[in-house]
């Protein structure tokens, strides 16, 4: 080669990584993920499941009274009924249709409100994120229980006021994290380019931030659900949260917390189930801040 | 065979990407006697760094050292424990790193951090090894020796860092150092200080070392002999005078040439009036100013360099033309019409005509979005084209940037290289359609043979569509090679500006002197020349140090 040919043929020199589609890079990861992350998976899909499918997994109603109270586990009730006479499979299985989707739904609200406030805060910085900064840190001061209960004791029980008190008090921690990782974007020279072309927020929003912090999004999202599962799960063991007779495992756990005198297990059974699903959560979050960390294993 | 130090037969080395194991190094030999410097020349992903490390017989995370022999000092560091080595690295065999800013702790004072290896090591006492810093701090000619020491990274200056850092690696006194391009992050005024500082300190402590970098006239400075890298492979390994002066292989001529590229005709300014005029622009940050009184006028189809070391306030101007940057006093006129000071103010029509290219193309794509929206974005935004007619302008510009358009339309930036980013974001300029181009230092971070690439590619768009530019820069080589005005600017205020000829032929100002002087030529001993030279005239250092 001349050396007219080498700085000529320039691109053949630069080395370049190989062309690969997204889906199948997205199932290779899934195949080579640890096993606490599929573990993950497996959980989180089984509870969906059943949070569809729950009044054809069984034959009784989720209030239906079918037999009598505290009955112990055998051939009918598999895992015996409850105060009531209300069959506790049943119960469980319904529960995870409550419980799981009140947190999904409370979650998402908290992702809408938060994280658009925490977006238009890291664009427009100045005097909106101070404004908006401030009422968060204010909101955040309280210990959310103990507001949450304040709040539900001033505007009732109900379920749509439970998701909203919730979700507020939630979207604070939303914000924080979405205003930090799209602050890392902004100051990007792509931002700066789409800024500078004159787009509308909206595109700036959706078309230069979001794909880029959908990682720690999602981790976040993983995270925070299960906190508003906990926090749901505790309010209705206090009893302001979820109200009788919707199944739902925290009040559950309440309800049946007399027999634990007995020796019986089953009062403990909702609880394994917040467990096991905020496990598996988890092992999903972490793996997916490991990979968005960009760490290799073993190092 | 007495003094030989260092020696390195048949070395292989892996990397890993995407769980595919393939060869960075390719059986590659190297020997260092006592008291030699080696260069190591190559473009980025050569192998040099790589190849660096494994004398102290270390491998990078992801990459892994798969045969060959490593004999330091006639022991086989191969078969070495992992103790042992540690033993040898800091100790016997130093490392100075890329960005010295990088490579300190922030929290920790810089003396701390100097004596943590020999006191770690048992070599010295903490009281001791303070003094021997005080002591290399002068050898280094850093500016109150006995004080610098008890401040913090951010409390010193990139180059005064890098000479701390040599300094700190010849702690223990160890009888190779690798220097891993140390003064690539640096002004060119700050550079030759460094370098000076270097070469003294290895010879006076007759020190071997490998130096790292893709400059070669900085390598030919400072090395006995230079070995050319290739794709992990040896290409040609020779004397540096011989090396200079006779190249043999076809590769190393072309990284010789590639200084080469110059402009063929020059634009003078066009009599129907400059199409970007900064006037008398004043503008800062918070309180200070960080542009001073400044102005210049940019002409249809002309290039304006605009020349500085870093925080002489290059950017900020560009920053105040794009509207980022709302000036505090003056204005910038665009075809004979003031423009709104706030880039929000701007209609879409102003801001089409000013676009701009980035010295980072990896941040300056949006990782998520593919080629095709890249590019298609300013094509619907501006010009309202879509459907079949977007498409086609597409590809049309990617054929112009000199990429397929069927290979790379549909990938996403980091499935490009370097060189070809940066061309993508040069399309992404085109597709507006503009008047006028702001490149902000676009090929500082690419390397030799690419750069020249971009700026051929540039100066062929130029051409075609009478575009003019501004280019910022501080790279003098490009400046000569692509510019017809010169801006140079010093502290925030420009110190002396006209035509390319002009400023570059005497008399100068005295600041272009010194940066003019500054740049490192082909010739070894431009160093010594130097020096000697401006001891002479008592102009030693720059303003930026000391």
């Amino acid at each position: 080669m001349t050396p007219d040919q080498a700085t000529t043929a320039n691109p053949a020199i630069d080395r370049v990584a190989p062309h690969r589609s997204r889906m199948k890079n997205m199932f290779r990861e899934i195949l080579k993920a640890p096993i606490t992350a599929k573990f993950g998976i497996l959980v989180i899909l089984i509870y969906g499941f059943v949070a569809i499918f729950a009044p054809a997994l069984t034959p009784y109603g989720e209030t239906e009274i079918v037999g009598p109270e505290f009955d112990v586990w055998g051939d009918t009730f598999i895992l015996g009924t409850d105060g009531l006479g209300r069959d506790m499979l049943t119960r469980l299985l319904f529960g995870a249709r409550n419980t799981v989707g009140i947190a999904f739904l409370t979650t998402v609200l908290a992702f809408l409100i938060g994280g658009l406030t925490g977006l238009f805060a890291a664009i427009y910085s100045g005097w909106f994120d101070q404004i908006a900064s401030r009422i968060v840190d204010v909101l955040m001061a309280i210990p959310q229980l103990i507001f949450a209960l304040m709040l539900l004791t001033i505007f009732g029980t109900s379920i749509p006021t439970l998701i909203i008190v919730i979700a507020t008090l939630d979207a604070t921690r939303v914000f924080r994290v979405t205003r930090a990782v799209s602050l890392n974007v902004v100051v990007l020279d792509y931002f700066e380019a789409a800024r500078l072309r004159g787009e509308h927020i909206f595109w700036l929003c959706i078309r230069e931030i979001l794909p880029n912090i959908t990682a720690p999004l999602l981790a976040e999202f993983g995270l925070r659900f299960c906190f508003v599962f906990l926090m749901i799960a505790a309010l209705s063991f206090l009893g302001l949260g979820v109200q009788p007779p919707t199944a739902d495992w925290g009040s559950m756990v309440r309800e049946n917390a007399v027999l634990i005198t007995y020796g019986d297990i089953t009062p403990i059974l909702p609880a394994i189930a917040i467990a096991i699903l905020t496990l598996g959560v988890n092992f999903l979050v972490d793996w997916f801040l490991h990979k968005s960390s960009g760490l290799k294993d073993g190092h | 065979m007495t003094d030989r130090l260092l020696e390195i037969r048949n070395l292989q080395i892996d990397g890993e990407s995407d769980e595919v194991w393939h060869e960075i190094i390719k059986d590659i030999d190297l020997n260092i006697d006592r008291g030699e410097v080696l260069g190591l020349i190559g473009e980025s992903g050569a192998g040099k760094s790589t190849l660096g490390l494994a004398a102290m017989n270390f491998a990078r995370p992801g990459c892994r050292i798969r045969g060959g022999s490593i004999r330091f000092d006639n022991k086989e560091l191969t078969e070495e424990s992992e103790t042992a080595l540690r033993k040898l690295r800091g100790v016997r065999i130093a490392y100075v790193a890329q960005s010295a800013a990088a490579s300190f702790n922030p929290a920790h004072q810089l003396i701390d951090q100097f004596s943590e290896i020999p006191v770690v090591h048992g070599v010295k006492k903490r009281q001791d090894a303070e003094a021997d810093a005080k002591d290399l701090y002068r050898r280094v000619l850093l500016p109150d020796p006995d004080g610098i020491g008890y401040r913090y990274p951010h409390q010193v200056s990139g180059g005064q860092l890098q000479r701390a850092m040599t300094a700190m690696a010849l702690s223990c006194r160890p009888d190779l150092i690798i220097f891993d391009e140390p003064t690539t992050a640096l002004d060119v005024t700050t550079q030759i200080e460094v370098l000076a500082t270097i070469r003294d300190i290895v010879r006076e402590f007759n020190t071997a070392a490998i130096y790292i970098s893709h400059d070669l006239a900085v390598v030919a400075q400072m090395a006995d002999r230079i070995m050319v890298l290739r794709y992990g492979e040896l290409v040609e390994e020779a004397s540096t005078r011989k090396m200079m002066s006779e190249p043999q292989m076809d590769y190393t001529k072309s990284l010789w040439a590639v200084r080469s590229f110059k402009k063929e005709t020059e634009t003078a300014a066009s009599e129907s009036g400059p199409l970007v005029k900064v006037n008398n622009v004043t503008a800062g940050y918070e309180k200070e100013d960080v542009l001073k009184n400044v102005t210049f006028e940019i002409h249809r189809g002309q290039t304006v360099a605009v020349v500085g070391e870093s925080g002489s306030g290059k950017s900020t101007a560009a920053r105040v033309i794009t509207g980022l940057l709302p000036p505090r006093l003056g204005d910038i006129e665009f075809n004979g019409k003031p423009l709104p000071k706030d880039y929000r103010s701007r209609n879409k029509d102003q801001l089409r005509h000013a676009q701009m290219i980035y010295q980072m193309a990896d941040t300056a794509l949006n990782p998520r979005q593919r080629i095709r929206s890249i590019i298609g974005r300013p094509l619907g935004f501006y010009l309202g084209l879509s459907g079949q007619k977007k498409e086609d302008r597409i590809r049309d510009l990617l054929s112009l940037i000199e990429l397929e358009p069927d290979v790379y339309i549909d990938r996403y930036p980091d499935e490009l290289s370097g060189g070809q980013k940066q061309r993508v974001s040069i399309a992404r300029a085109l597709a507006a359609e503009p008047e006028f181009i702001i490149c902000d230092e676009v090929t500082s971070a690419l390397d030799q043979l690419v750069a020249e690439g971009i700026l051929r590619l540039l100066d062929n768009l130029q051409r075609e569509f009478n575009l003019a530019y501004m280019f910022i820069t501080h790279d003098l080589a490009t400046v000569r090679a692509i510019a017809d005005n010169i801006v140079v600017m010093l502290q925030g205020e420009i110190v002396e500006q006209g035509p390319k000829q002009k400023v570059f032929s005497p008399p100068h100002h005295k600041y272009t002197e010194l940066l003019l002087s500054s740049v490192p030529e082909m010739n070894p001993d431009w160093l010594d020349d130097l020096i000697a030279h401006r001891k002479r005239h008592g102009a030693m250092t720059s303003t930026s140090t000391s």
